[in-house]
């Protein structure tokens, strides 16, 4: 299978501080990959390295093999970026911020199947017509993983993407996130709930004060580590 | 330590930040900025006014004047030719030519006003530029005052008494010589026609500049603006779009204030009876050609620094305070071009006025009203330089990540590793 992510030896420093430490991981296309780790471990920064938003120290990164230092313009066109408690512009209604986005996408009719399929995803049902302001948390969260799936893109990173949620709230999103890989976009996303990332994930990264510390299959890393969970399986690779 | 300590401790500590005491030392420098002109004022009016003097009359009278302009006034040309007088009040940069005609005093005596021709030399139409003329209009009442003094000793009651003299005033203003008029009735017809610029420019700047700030502080603090730079939008797509949808906006507000602002004004009766265009001093479709390109430049101008000082804005509170610089560099130019005439001030300061860019169309129309397109001209093509280079800074800084970790702090910044 075709890498959908390349990362090689990547540095990020921060004047002095050393965010990301010579972390390297493949991601396949078609795959959930989790990246893991705890509060402050460089997550959302080696996220933002590969949605271009953050320049890279040193290493290589590729998107379906464009580079996101040389190509950044065309591997905007390939992903779709989740941050981490985004919100939305709060004077437009959900749909009106849905169609603000699937504009930079299409024309016409275009525009109106991507909103749609974000108002599908979302599943807000009329609330959908109402101004974000007035959403709760996981309202807001449902809108902003219609918003980044709708497009049906090749790459969706998204980071911590039940944070804050509720139960119900978090397993819908964790539907949403499962059924957008049967439709072919490959999934990077972050999370410091290691069951949810054994539950979602094909393949995961453990990644701790910048440096991926253990990479495979869930399964198989419990196994390696005699461990019930990735939580556990954690707690062994950092002792 | 008590409970109420700690808290009131907590407290102070919360308050005091730089944010609420930067703005607290800049008002208060300009306070005293502004003491210092109020001083400065003060010390204007106990110099003696440097005047000329023609006296073509012998008689009684005139000599009182003459007495009191001597001794009042330092008169630096004593001659009978107007040309030649004024000639040398405009090289020695004095107030006013004072001429009293032959049959002044006898005219007096006649019961007619005695006739005292001023020639004023207008240097600015600030309020601290008709300050000299003030103090020579003061000599000129105490020049009645003596005279009628002088009827009443004579024991002449008519009624010519309460007002023996009589101004025939003609005002040189950037050479234009208007016939009539008074530097302050000039001030007041200038003021009221040109003020209007100044404090409308400062308004759009202050809220287009503000919105786009905050609008850049709320897209980091809702980190909308992640989402938006990883859409496939071109970076300078996205700073002209801001820039534009505010200048949009700020233009919106500019008319509606505008329109508060003329109703305003025509409620008070500012509107002057004196026709402008009598005077020479109207606009042509050239010159609001030239007053709306050099607000249209400036705005593009404002709106870039925004976007730069809106990039080191953490979340909509923080852009608050970015607001400071902008207001600043509004309200300077605009008391100081209400204080003084762009042409009177000191160099150090004609440096500071045109270096701000939004000095420049708060000076263009009284500048065209007097045909000096030289500094209009010359303002719109150093306001153009500026807007491109701020703009270039804005779109290289949106092609960097600084965009997203810029933040304004008295402190080293200081990254989370997430």
């Amino acid at each position: 299978m075709n890498n959908a992510i390349e990362v090689i030896d990547l540095i990020k420093d921060f004047g002095k501080i050393r965010a990301v430490d010579g972390a390297s991981f493949n991601v396949s296309e078609g795959e959930i990959f989790g990246l893991i780790g705890p509060n402050g471990a460089g997550k959302t920064t080696i996220l933002r390295i590969i949605s271009t938003l953050l320049q890279i120290t040193s290493g290589e990164v590729k998107v379906f093999d464009y580079d996101v230092r040389k190509d950044a313009s065309d591997v905007r066109k390939l992903i779709s970026y989740l941050p981490e408690d985004a919100g939305a512009y709060k004077n437009l209604t959900g749909k009106g911020y849905l169609t603000f986005i699937a504009k930079f996408f299409g024309n016409g009719k275009e525009v109106s199947e991507i909103v749609e399929k974000g108002i599908e995803i979302a599943d807000l049902e009329e609330r959908i017509n109402d101004k974000v302001d007035t959403y709760s948390k996981g309202m807001m969260r449902r809108l902003l993983v219609g918003r980044a799936l709708m497009i049906d893109p090749k790459l969706a990173i998204l980071d911590e993407p039940t944070s804050g949620l509720d139960v119900i709230n978090a397993q819908e999103v964790r539907n949403i996130i499962k059924n957008s890989v049967k439709m072919g976009t490959t999934i990077l996303l972050s999370s410091h709930n290691m069951l949810e990332v054994e539950f979602l994930c094909g393949n995961i990264a453990l990644i701790n004060e910048g440096k991926i510390v253990e990479e495979g299959k869930p399964t198989e890393l419990k196994e390696k580590y005699n461990a019930s969970n990735i939580e556990e399986v954690f707690t062994e690779v950092i002792r | 330590m008590s409970g109420l300590t700690n808290i009131i401790i907590k407290e102070i500590r919360e308050l005091l930040t730089p944010s609420t005491i930067i703005p607290i030392i800049v008002m208060a420098f300009i306070f005293g900025s502004m003491g210092n002109m109020m001083g400065g004022i003060g010390e204007e009016l106990e110099k003696k006014p440097v005047i000329g003097l023609i006296n073509e009359d012998n008689g009684e009278l005139s000599e009182i004047a003459a007495d009191i302009l001597n001794e009042r006034a330092e008169i630096i040309y004593k001659g009978s030719n107007i040309e030649e007088g004024l000639e040398k009040i405009r090289e020695e940069k004095a107030t006013a030519l004072l001429v009293i005609p032959t049959n002044f005093s006898e005219n007096i005596y006649a019961d007619e006003p005695g006739e005292i021709e001023v020639y004023w030399i207008m240097k600015g139409a600030g309020i601290m530029d008709s300050i000299s003329s003030g103090v020579v209009d003061g000599l000129i009442y105490s020049i009645e005052e003596e005279i009628s003094k002088e009827l009443i000793k004579d024991g002449e009651y008519s009624d010519i008494v309460l007002n023996p003299t009589v101004k025939k005033e003609t005002t040189i203003f950037k050479d234009k010589e208007l016939k009539g008029l008074s530097p302050s009735a000039i001030s007041g017809i200038l003021s009221s026609q040109s003020t209007m610029v100044p404090i409308i420019m400062m308004m759009i700047i202050m809220m287009a500049g503000g919105t786009v700030i905050s609008s850049m502080g709320m897209e980091k603090e809702n980190k909308t603006l992640e989402t938006l730079l990883t859409l496939p939008v071109k970076r300078s797509s996205i700073v002209f779009g801001k820039i534009a949808g505010s200048a949009i906006v700020g233009l919106l507000m500019a008319i509606i204030y505008m329109l508060g602002f003329r109703y305003y004004m025509s409620s008070l009766g500012m509107s002057s009876e004196i026709n402008l265009a009598d005077l020479g001093l109207t606009l042509g479709m050239k010159d609001y050609f030239l007053v709306g390109a050099s607000v249209f430049i400036t705005l593009l101008a404002a709106l870039s620094l925004c976007m730069i000082l809106g990039t080191f804005a953490e979340n909509y509170k923080s852009a608050q305070t970015l607001n400071l610089p902008i207001v600043l560099l509004a309200i300077v130019p605009m008391f100081l071009t209400m204080f003084k005439d762009f042409d009177t001030l000191p160099l150090l300061l004609k440096i500071v006025v045109f270096a701000i860019p939004f000095s420049h169309p708060m000076m263009a129309m009284r500048s065209l009203m007097f045909d000096n397109y030289l500094l209009v001209l010359s303002g719109i093509g150093y306001v153009v330089i500026f807007s491109a280079a701020m703009m270039w800074i804005i779109v290289k800084i949106f092609s960097t990540e600084k965009v997203l970790t810029a933040k304004l702090s008295l402190k080293m910044p200081k990254f989370k590793r997430r």
